[in-house]
């Protein structure tokens, strides 16, 4: 291989590099450490990386806002409790009427491509109609949806043991596994961009009628791009139950949505880099917080337990942030070798 | 007989609700058909309304009149700070960077709410006719109903005539329809934008005092529903028409009154859903919503 050809090689590679060599360095620093604390804000970490990488998949590229998406990471995380928990635990911790699904009993990988799937099913399912919408209507559609199935989780106690904790899911989720999936939605978010699907969504989002006018099928493209990305969201909300183990419906509202979407502006959703830096980002920003609220509430300096400081300060940050750098952090664009390492001869620049 | 005093009673609920709800899609209406603005931070200012209920409530015996008046005052100076200092500097990035700003600053809200006074749910004082009903031949309606719906229609009115017969309503529906036009005829941008967020504020104060008198308590996220309601209405009737919000907010009360005495025991809970379900439905058949605003194009 000469030396031109390496170049170009690394120059395409290089943002694959520079976004997970970081990331695995995180995760060997928190394995090392052996902190669980820390091992446990870093399972965090990777499981949000990749619902900020599924949402990034769909609203960067196809430029429409979805608030909508921590619906499928419920319903992922209860599908995927469902196929993998024994058929003793559902006894004991719901009244199913459902001897079909009382009977399921998966191993954990099964069961999580499981719940991805029945995420990514009802993303099918709901996504057409919404497909054609874009702006605000599409924002306040989304938005809707995550409400209806907040609604649904609270009130189907069959399966969700309603407004009440559901438990006996056994804590598969590792560090590792975490990893592992977490540097596969960078490179899914990577590769997505560049498909032939990928760059018709992309021509959407520049000019729609433009892009129609070139026979790009624009509610088709953002429909699959909706699917895909509501597989990854159910995938990590799969994880996130086999991780956590006891949760309720109120995990998957608003207080994930704005996380999450924190994450993605923050960053800049224009770029796979962005969801990357976005959610590091916030994430030490976010502990950072939490671990002040909770030295003020164990000091008791203050006559009540302090609760919002943390939302309250991370909401001030984004304002800022929004009025200062409205692209994120990254601008938008994905990380790059710096311009020395390109020897290209002089040409149009693409 | 005794159909035609259930379908009266059913008339009578469903215009109060549908009032209320027509008053809250058209507070978030008015200032998305200006700015296409999505105002998350809505349902904050029916919080902060609460609120001032509240605090002003305890204090001592002041009228429960004034208290209300004090609400909405609150309501519409938080609505003119928050354009001032968290929208105007975004006012001129995408919509989508001033959608985000508007979810922020209801968190933002919200969350201070939960901070400075407190998560948990507290009472208010509500005078009493929000309780008490009253007989009219075989009708039980409660007072609460009756003057839900004569303010909704009150405010209605009062809000066409302003923008029809004064300057700075037509100022305002012209810059609904085309801003930048009308900022070349010598409107001047900042007026226009503050009246419409002042009478958004305003519109929320007085939803405030009902929304809370129906519940008789406050809670920092009791925005939400209000702002959702508005947000499916507006959606419903078509997103940037004033008229739309209206009609959406009346169909959304005449819908949840009907599923409310139509559904079964076990489905009831699922009202939430259904609702919501109308939406999805609605934008299934007609994207551009029931009666299509200035903002009708980029639907594919």
């Amino acid at each position: 291989m000469n030396a031109g050809a390496f170049a170009d090689f690394a120059r395409r590679y290089a943002t694959v590099a520079i976004l997970v060599i970081p990331l695995l360095l995180i995760a060997m620093v928190a394995q090392l450490l052996g902190q669980v604390v820390l091992q446990r804000i870093t399972i965090v970490l990777f499981i949000n990386l990749i619902m900020v990488i599924a949402l990034q998949t769909f609203m960067g590229n196809s430029g429409v806002i979805s608030f909508g998406h921590i619906a499928f990471m419920g319903i992922g995380a209860y599908a995927s409790a469902l196929l993998s928990m024994t058929p003793e635990a559902k006894a004991a911790a719901l009244r199913s009427g459902y001897p079909l699904i009382e009977g399921l009993h998966l191993p954990f990988i099964p069961a999580l491509l499981g719940g991805a799937a029945v995420a990514a099913l009802v993303a099918a399912m709901v996504g057409f109609p919404l497909a054609r919408l874009s702006g605000a209507a599409a924002v306040i559609s989304t938005f809707a949806l995550l409400v209806i199935v907040h609604t649904i989780l609270l009130n189907w106690s069959e399966l969700t043991n309603g407004p009440r904790i559901i438990f006996g899911i056994t804590g598969h989720t590792t560090l590792w596994i975490t990893v592992v999936f977490g540097v596969l939605s960078v490179l899914i978010g990577l590769w997505f961009k560049e498909t032939a699907l990928g760059l018709k969504l992309r021509a959407s989002r520049e000019e729609a009628q433009a892009a129609a006018s070139i026979g790009i099928d624009i509610i088709i493209v953002r429909w699959v791009a909706f699917i895909l990305s509501a597989l990854m969201t159910g995938l990590a909300g799969g994880l996130w139950a086999h991780f956590i183990t006891i949760f309720s419906p109120i995990a998957f509202y608003l207080v994930q949505t704005f996380l999450i979407v924190t994450m993605l502006i923050v960053g800049g959703m224009g770029s796979v880099s962005g969801a990357v830096v976005g959610t590091v980002l916030i994430t030490a920003i976010f502990e950072g917080l939490r671990a002040v609220e909770n030295a003020v509430n164990m000091s008791n300096l203050l006559p009540g337990p302090l609760a919002g400081f943390t939302e309250v300060l991370l909401a001030a940050t984004l304002i800022v942030l929004l009025i200062r750098r409205p692209a994120g952090v990254t601008g938008g664009q994905e990380m790059r070798l710096p311009r020395w390492t390109r020897r290209r001869p002089a040409g149009p620049v693409a | 007989m005794e159909a035609w005093i259930q379908f009266l009673q059913f008339l009578v609920n469903a215009l109060s609700l549908g009032g209320l709800y027509a008053l809250m899609a058209l507070g978030l209406a008015l200032v998305y058909s200006i700015l296409r603005l999505v105002n998350f931070a809505y349902g904050e200012l029916v919080m902060v309304g609460g609120y001032t209920l509240l605090v002003v409530g305890q204090a001592a015996n002041i009228p429960w009149l004034i208290v209300a008046a004090l609400a909405i005052f609150v309501a519409v100076v938080t609505s003119l700070l928050l354009e001032r200092v968290a929208f105007r500097p975004v006012r001129h990035a995408s919509p989508n960077t001033m959608l985000i700003t508007s979810f922020a600053v209801s968190t933002l809200l919200q969350n201070a709410a939960l901070l400075f006074v407190s998560p948990r749910t507290r009472a208010v004082r509500i005078p009493s006719f929000f309780i008490e009903n009253i007989r009219v031949g075989g009708l039980l309606i409660s007072k609460s109903n009756i003057v839900t719906l004569v303010v909704s229609l009150a405010m209605l009115g009062l809000l066409t005539v302003f923008l029809r017969r004064t300057i700075l309503g037509s100022a305002l529906r012209a810059a609904a329809d085309d801003f930048v036009m009308t900022r070349l005829l010598g409107i001047r941008a900042n007026v226009v934008i503050a009246t419409a967020f002042a009478i958004s504020g305003c519109l929320a104060g007085v939803v405030s005092l009902f929304w809370i008198g129906r519940s008789g308590s406050v809670i920092p996220q009791i925005g939400l529903t209000p702002v959702l309601i508005a947000f499916v209405a507006s959606v419903i009737g078509g997103m940037g028409s004033l008229a739309g919000a209206v009609v959406g907010g009346y169909m959304l009360g005449f819908v949840t009154i009907a599923l409310n005495t139509l559904l079964p025991q076990d489905l009831l809970e699922f009202r939430q859903a259904f609702v919501f379900a109308l939406v999805i439905l609605v934008l299934l058949f007609r994207p551009q919503g029931l009666i299509s605003g200035a903002y009708s194009a980029e639907r594919i």
